[in-house]
């Protein structure tokens, strides 16, 4: 039963991968796949975190605020202050993991919308990196060139970055998370009903915390990678990145209203956006726009399937009765 | 079963609980005790108590005072999850389950067995397959719950709660959805959870049922304990009667006044009216300066009659007529268009607009009975709005408070003031003293008698007999969905209301269907 929409999704990415390739016959090759990862490495991560909080029935709106203000603080511990990367990395998780906590913890304990906190959040992280600056700071740490050259090759050219690897392996992590553990089960159960969850003796509260300080850790994430990409620190990077990962889940099948979905169907969904960007780059003549309107058709196309598939659903009538004997 | 002849030591006892909601009491030190293995109905109308029992022991609300008892230590929990873990698991009506998730993971949620943190699926499928074969359920429990009957849901909720370690078992009116091979799959499984000593708390307003499985009866009404009888010695009208009715003693002076009133024509009647699985079909005729009651038990169809009468429910059978000229009520709108009023029971929901003031709360019917091309002034309105808080006597009379700050009384006052704003001809109470203070109380029943001398013809329900008794002209009286019998004049009163009800309750499942 949980199978039909990823499997969908899976149809629309291998078909498109296909007529892309009857267009451009260089398409199908592993240099194409392999910087459809690294392009969209941050995104994946990201992406993958939003899937926890859509299916546990929430939303995350401040993760692309979160990007910019991890490249910009990264940058500056780094450049400015000459603090060891690593060493900066771990100061913005834990930043990240402080920030998602507190957004969690209001939406518990104060029962206001995620919408609401999380926008608030949204603003807050945006306009905290304009605090710190204003510029694109560069940066030149070693790690960060050693980190851009190293590369798994791949049979016909193809360079699975470092970046790449990472977002595979957070993917990976977060199927693991989601499918196969007690704290997976409570995410979709707090997305079939909120009150049902808690009086069946789940500790809302704590899932909830758990579930944003998730999410803002991934964006977290998710910005480091975003610095190795771009190799600088911008407050302006990243704009409307939640709302690519928001499109990215929804294309993977998760319901929007929570408690179905998968992080696997996540992961397509960033590469059917990151296909229709590449098919544009092959293009050459296309405006890179037409990614957002075709994102947005694909978009309005899944919900609407979903939509019909739960009027389906309904429609089927009667519930199985069970093999009942007494 | 024989836990009934066997005062063995009380599992569950609970001593002097009261709790309070602003002003209404809806628990006054209220005693219960259930023994090991027994199945022990809880009973009483709407409003008596029932839920806030529960939920004051469970831990759902707070309790103002009183003690619990659980096996003679006391406990207090403060959350549901605290009293699962103390040993009282409740499954509601509406199954408290997810429907999203597997069978086995609903079984199993925040339980599962898991090795190195990951959950062993395979292995919690086998012990839900295993737990439900205890309860004679063989399903595939890795399909989503959704999949499955209600009845299957609720033999769910109750494998957990009891694989939960649950002594107490509380079911709040598991039966309502169920047919009758699903209620008798629940009762074996009730009893083979009183066979191993669990003690089942059963509501329900099925007493044919209550008749059938229960050792013990407790019956609360407006929030006090009436009493507590072994089933086989309880006759039905003398649990009908403690469900219902007061001393007899204290109404038949009040029933004196309404005799002496003079009804006028009819204004409108009901001939054959009815729905398939609703309410059977039935003849009513209203006139003017008249009050009918209907009374009857929980779910005997009361309210449905009303929403009928009202249009907000499509009859499917019969005919209906307003001053001799027939109509159609698809709507309520169709309804008020005819001069019909109608104050439903859940006010909080279904009546006031908590956010919008007295005076919006009043003059909405009228606008809407207008239209919206015919806006009323702002001094109509503060006119109409002073007026009917002079004439009800709202308290605060301030047009401009919004309605959620008044009392219970004073919200179903300007209900009352809405549709009486309309100058309607049939007015439908239903419930309409539900949750109001007693000063309120009488109040309430004075007006409706006022405006009943006033030429309007009422139509009221009410679970309180005597109350129906002090007003009504001409009381119906309603079982399993149908009108069994109508009194009038000097037959108006409590126990022949009593009687015509308990007289052979014997298909009271029929109200299932």
């Amino acid at each position: 039963m949980r199978l039909p929409p990823v499997a969908i999704t899976a149809i629309v990415f291998v078909v498109g991968f296909a007529l892309c390739t009857v267009q451009f016959p260089n398409f199908a090759s592993t240099r194409v796949a392999a910087n459809l990862l690294t392009d969209n490495a941050f995104l994946g991560i990201v992406a993958t975190g939003m899937t926890f909080v859509i299916i546990s029935g929430g939303i995350d709106l401040s993760v692309g605020s979160v990007i910019g203000f991890t490249t910009v603080f990264v940058a500056l511990a780094i450049e400015r202050l000459g603090v060891p990367p690593l060493v900066a990395f771990a100061a913005i998780l834990l930043l990240c993991a402080a920030f998602g906590a507190a957004m969690g913890a209001i939406i518990h304990v104060f029962d206001m919308p995620p919408f609401i906190v999380t926008l608030a959040g949204m603003f807050l992280a945006r306009g905290a990196s304009f605090l710190m600056s204003t510029e694109s700071t560069p940066i030149t740490a070693p790690l960060y060139s050693t980190v851009s050259d190293f590369a798994l090759r791949l049979p016909g050219g193809g360079r699975l970055t470092a970046i790449a690897l990472i977002m595979l392996a957070v993917v990976a992590a977060g199927a693991v998370l989601l499918h196969f553990t007690r704290f997976g089960a409570n995410v979709y159960a707090l997305g079939g009903s909120r009150a049902t969850t808690a009086l069946m003796g789940i500790p809302v509260g704590s899932m909830t915390v758990r579930i944003y300080m998730l999410s803002s850790v991934l964006a977290g994430l998710a910005g480091i990678v975003f610095s190795f990409y771009t190799a600088a620190g911008y407050s302006l990077s990243a704009v409307g990145v939640e709302l690519d990962s928001i499109a990215a889940v929804v294309i993977g099948g998760t319901l929007l209203t929570g408690g179905q979905g998968s992080v696997v169907g996540t992961l397509l969904g960033v590469l059917i956006q990151g296909l229709i960007q590449t098919y544009i780059n092959f293009d050459g003549t296309l405006s890179s726009w037409w990614t957002k309107i075709v994102t947005g058709i694909l978009l309005f196309a899944f919900i609407a399937l979903q939509q019909a598939m739960l009027g389906i659903a309904r429609r089927a009538g009667p519930r199985k009765a069970g093999v009942l004997k007494s | 079963m024989n836990a009934a002849s066997d005062p063995g030591p009380a599992l569950l006892e609970v001593r002097g609980l009261s709790k309070s909601f602003g002003t209404l009491r809806a628990l006054q030190e209220v005693d219960f005790t259930l023994r090991h293995g027994e199945i022990h109905a809880l009973l009483g109308e709407n409003g008596a108590g029932k839920s806030t029992l529960i939920k004051a022991v469970t831990g759902v609300f707070p309790r103002d005072a009183g003690i619990v008892r659980l096996g003679g230590a006391e406990v207090a929990p403060r959350s549901a999850k605290a009293a699962v873990d103390a040993g009282i698991a409740t499954v509601y009506q509406e199954v408290n389950l997810l429907q999203n998730l597997s069978v086995a993971q609903n079984l199993y949620l925040g339980r599962q067995p898991t090795r190195f943190g990951l959950v062993r699926e395979a292995e919690m499928r086998r012990r839900a397959t295993e737990l439900l074969a205890e309860f004679d359920l063989h399903i595939d429990v890795a399909e989503p719950l959704g999949n499955y009957s209600v009845a299957v849901q609720h033999i769910a909720a109750i494998a957990r709660a009891v694989d939960q370690s649950a002594r107490v078992l509380i079911l709040d009116e598991p039966t309502a959805s169920l047919d009758r091979h699903e209620v008798e799959i629940l009762f074996a499984v009730m009893r083979k959870l009183a066979a191993r000593g669990i003690g089942v708390i059963f509501v329900t307003h099925f007493l044919d049922q209550v008749y059938e499985i229960c050792d013990r009866i407790t019956v609360l009404r407006n929030g006090r304990l009436i009493g507590e009888r072994t089933t086989a010695e309880l006759p039905r009208i003398e649990l009908i009667r403690m469900m219902l009715g007061r001393e007899l003693a204290e109404t038949t002076s009040e029933r004196a006044a309404a005799q002496a009133r003079q009804v006028g024509e009819i204004c409108a009647r009901f001939e054959d009216y009815g729905k398939a699985g609703y309410v059977a079909p039935f003849n009513l005729a209203l006139r003017r300066g008249e009050v009918v009651g209907l009374a009857g038990l929980l779910g005997s169809g009361r309210s449905e009659t009303a929403r009928l009468v009202f249009g907000a429910e499509r009859a499917d059978s019969g005919s209906a007529a307003v001053e001799g000229r027939p109509v159609r009520l698809q709507s309520p709108r169709d309804a008020v268009a005819h001069g019909f009023g109608y104050c439903p029971e859940e006010r909080k929901t279904d009546g006031i607009i908590a956010d919008l003031t007295v005076r919006e709360n009043i003059v909405l019917a009228l606008q809407a009975k207008r239209g919206l091309s015919k806006p009323l002034s702002r001094a109509e309105q503060d006119e109409i709005a002073m007026r009917f808080i002079r004439m009800l006597d709202i308290r605060p009379p301030e047009p401009e408070r919004p309605i959620g700050l008044l009392s219970g009384g004073n919200q179903q006052k300007v209900l009352l003031a809405r549709w009486l704003a309309t100058a309607p001809r049939l007015l439908v109470l239903d419930e309409p003293t539900r949750g109001i203070d007693v000063g309120a109380h009488a109040e309430i029943i004075r007006l409706i008698r006022e405006l009943c001398d006033n030429g309007l013809a009422l139509l009221v329900i009410s679970s309180e007999l005597d109350e129906i008794v002090t007003y009504s002209d001409r009381v119906i009286v309603l079982r399993d969905r149908s009108h069994i019998d109508e009194l009038e004049g000097e037959a108006v009163d409590v126990s022949n209301i009593l009687a015509a009800i308990a007289a052979g309750t014997t298909g009271a499942e029929a109200g299932q269907a």
